[in-house]
């Protein structure tokens, strides 16, 4: 029997009532309103609202009036940085899991670039340990494929895995040893699980602290070129089909890199790849402000690279979309751009960053937009989320009407360092259902539909 | 004079327009009569403080500045980042927080790190003065480069000038860029591919890597070269790139002049024959350094059309 690979604080189903909402799930074809009666935390009946009622009431279950909102498959973010253990005033397994809640999640693979590594057994025990007390949302741990993430040598893998670990990465840094790296894929042979790997040629990146090129000329800060990506995929590309390895490429921030994705893939390696919400909404522009909540690596870079992170996505050369969600303290980011960690949060704006800047202006389909933001899942070998009954709930209920300001009341996350801070944002997360519980519940949720609804409406949940 | 509003700071070049620039060069000109006179001080600044904060060796930046403020009568406070608390360990925003407990009405800053300036001028009520933040800009630097050559050529319009050198890490390159264009004169940058940033033709200028047209030049700006540079190994050695790229009387027309924003490395970016030239600059530089400095901090906290008590 294979070990469980996702923890959290179990809690009991809920029972709910959501009426009349346009549930879109481009797994089950679903793309119409819809009435989800849920019991016990599985989606118990699922029809069409055919009369002006939908599924009858009953006194045992709160109804969410939901006319007019939209309930998507809980969101699977591949790359999150949780901070547990030894970083907890970042964050930690409760605010990052809260955060995630808030965003739409119901799943989250955590980085083991934490303090300590997440590189033996007793430190992935305890955080596993931790997770079943603190997490609101199912959390996987990758462990680290080398000791300390030093790059020298590897970590007792198979012990890993036994214990839950979804798979591997040094994320944070690159594997830079081809030798080691392959040695890695070797190995995974033994112990499955995918290696997923930051990839930057520290030799190219060197000091960088943005991307190469106009605004970086202009700032006189030092670039880190889109090459020092690509040529690392490019390499491990080749590396991964020599060993017939399953390896994931993280955070991918370049048009070269796109490209040697896809010949990667045409070349027949076993090879995947994410990309992040600000990478696919912003570029180096916005770093002109030198606002170090700008500075993450891999670094925002060109127009360009933007777009083609874009058309990736769309054609599905990049599977899925992975906020690498980095909290980091205001007073480290509050110092000059060069002195900052790098960085953004990302787990509450995902979805409203996407939606504002790539469906609404009309870059991507909506439809393509949830494939890609429950994707992840089926690439650790995570159960995908979908809406169908019998099924878990693990769905998100988001009303794609309602604009708010990013951080205007604050941050559920333990830091405010978001890349969209102070943007004005379409699409709020107002409610959120993992593993079969509610795990976020906009507290306005119920006067907003008293509000707009009237009193004619009917009674609305209770608490 | 013309009047235009002066921004709060001078973080960039990018705060003056041409107009901007011309009203803080003609106040200079007024401020370098008084450092002619045999009491160099007017009453300006009486009884206001002045911050200089430096993060960063510097000897004529922060000497100017401080002769510059007291020339205007003002208070002045100098802290180096050696010896004080900065050197404790203390961030920058606690650092420009207690001295913004003494009520200063500037506070100039020079700092290792882009966007220093920028962040200091978010914590305090202080004017903000940028006396170079890393490889980003010297604001203050390129209106004395431009004074200097205003007095000369009268006009910088249709002016063809080379900055030589290490452009990559040269603040003083992307504010000199940006201030000689702005003032209508056309730039060219040149230096060894490996320090000159990819995509600097962004800024307004033309790029190349070689002397190859230098004659063209009306004037040869050339930077420091620093020696780390060469362990970094950018270029390969001093001896090779004084060979390409030293300015010395053999490369320089008799027309040409020549700047230099020192410190020099005699022998290396400059002969030392060019440098004792009356073809060179960097002595008049120098001196412009106190009257355009007086007169950014004059038209930052005061302002007014005319100084009574220079005219």
């Amino acid at each position: 029997m294979s070990p469980r690979r996702l923890f959290h604080a179990v809690r009991p189903g809920d029972d709910l009532l959501i009426r009349g909402a346009h549930v879109l799930d481009p797994r089950t074809d679903l793309d119409e309103p819809h009435d989800i009666l849920i019991r016990n935390g599985r989606i118990a009946e699922l029809s069409p609202p055919s009369q002006p009622g939908g599924l009858p009431a009953s006194d045992q279950v709160d109804i969410i009036d939901a006319a007019g909102k939209h309930v998507f498959p809980g969101f699977v973010d591949p790359h999150v940085h949780l901070r547990t253990p030894g970083q907890e005033y970042k964050e930690d397994l409760d605010t990052g899991t809260a955060s995630a809640a808030a965003g739409g999640y119901c799943a989250l693979v955590a980085m083991p670039n934490t303090s300590p590594t997440v590189d033996t057994a007793a430190v992935l025990g305890s955080l596993v340990e931790r997770a079943q007390r603190e997490a609101r949302v199912p959390v996987g741990f990758l462990a680290s494929i080398t000791r300390g993430l030093a790059g020298e040598e590897l970590t007792e893998m198979a012990e890993l895995r036994d214990l839950g670990a979804i798979g591997f990465t040094d994320d944070g840094k690159p594997v830079v040893s081809a030798g080691m790296l392959r040695k890695a894929l070797q190995y995974q042979r033994l112990c499955g699980g995918i290696i997923a790997l930051h990839e930057e040629d520290p030799a190219l990146s060197a000091d960088g602290v943005m991307h190469e090129g106009a605004v970086s000329a202009r700032l006189g800060l030092a670039g880190i070129p889109s090459v020092s990506e690509s040529t690392m995929i490019a390499r491990d590309s080749a590396l991964a089909l020599y060993e017939d390895a399953r390896v994931h490429f993280q955070h991918l921030s370049a048009i070269e890199s796109v490209q040697a994705l896809k010949a990667a893939k045409e070349s027949g390696a076993r090879v995947s790849g994410e990309a992040s919400p600000h990478h696919l909404t912003l570029t180096d522009d916005v770093v002109r402000t030198l606002d170090s909540r700008f500075k993450m690596n891999p670094p925002l870079r060109a127009e360009s690279d933007r777009r083609a992170l874009v058309e990736g996505l769309r054609s599905g050369i990049i599977e899925c979309v992975a906020t690498d969600h980095a909290p980091h303290a205001v007073h480290e980011k509050e110092v000059p751009f060069e002195q900052a960690p790098m960085g953004t949060t990302g787990l509450e704006t995902a979805f409203a960053a996407l939606y504002t800047e790539l469906v609404l202006p009309g870059e991507l389909e909506l439809g393509i937009v949830i494939e890609r933001m429950t994707a992840g899942a089926g690439l650790y070998d995570l159960p995908t989320p979908r809406i169908a009954i019998g099924e878990q709930a693990n769905l998100c209920l988001v009303d794609l009407d309602t604009t708010w300001e990013v951080g205007g009341d604050g941050y559920v996350s333990r830091s405010s360092n978001s890349c969209f801070h102070g943007r004005t944002l379409h699409g709020r997360v107002m409610l959120t259902l993992a593993a079969g519980a509610v795990v976020y519940r906009r507290p306005m949720l119920v006067r907003e539909e008293h509000a707009r609804s009237g009193a004619g409406a009917g009674r609305s949940e209770a608490e | 004079m013309s009047t235009t509003r002066m921004p709060r700071h001078l973080i960039s070049i990018d705060d003056l327009d041409r107009s901007g620039i011309e009203q803080v060069l003609d106040r200079a000109e007024s401020f370098a009569e008084v450092s002619g006179r045999e009491i160099k001080k007017v009453p300006a600044l009486r009884g206001r403080t002045i911050v200089n904060l430096f993060y960063e060796a510097s000897t004529r930046t922060s000497s100017s500045f401080e002769l510059a403020a007291k020339r205007l009568s003002a208070d002045v406070v100098n802290i180096r980042s050696a010896g004080s608390s900065v050197d404790k360990g203390e961030s920058l925003k606690d650092t420009v927080q207690t001295l913004s407990a003494y009520d200063p009405a500037a506070i100039v800053i020079r700092s290792p790190h882009a966007g220093a300036a920028q962040l200091v001028a978010g914590w305090t009520d202080a004017a903000v003065v940028n006396a170079g933040d890393g490889k980003h800009e010297h604001p203050t630097q390129a209106l004395l480069d431009v004074f200097t050559l205003r007095r000369r050529f009268g006009s910088l319009d249709r002016l063809n000038i080379w900055i030589v050198g290490d452009v990559s890490h040269s603040r003083v390159a992307r504010s000199d860029i940006l201030a000689f264009t702005r003032m209508g004169a056309d730039v060219t940058v040149c230096g060894p591919p490996t320090l000159l940033p990819r995509q600097i033709e962004a800024l307004g200028c033309s790029a190349t890597p070689t002397l190859e047209r230098i004659e063209e030049a009306d004037v040869i700006y050339v930077l420091r070269m620093q020696h780390e540079r060469m362990h970094q190994s950018f270029i390969p050695s001093l001896r090779e790139y004084a060979g390409r790229y030293q300015i010395n009387e053999k490369r320089l027309r008799p027309h040409q002049l020549v700047m230099h924003p020192g410190p020099v490395n005699r022998g290396v970016e400059l002969s030392a024959a060019t440098i004792d030239s009356d073809q060179a600059l960097i002595g008049e530089q120098v001196k412009a350094g106190v009257a355009v400095r007086m007169a950014v901090l004059y038209e930052l906290l005061v302002g007014s059309p005319i100084l009574a008590a220079v005219a």
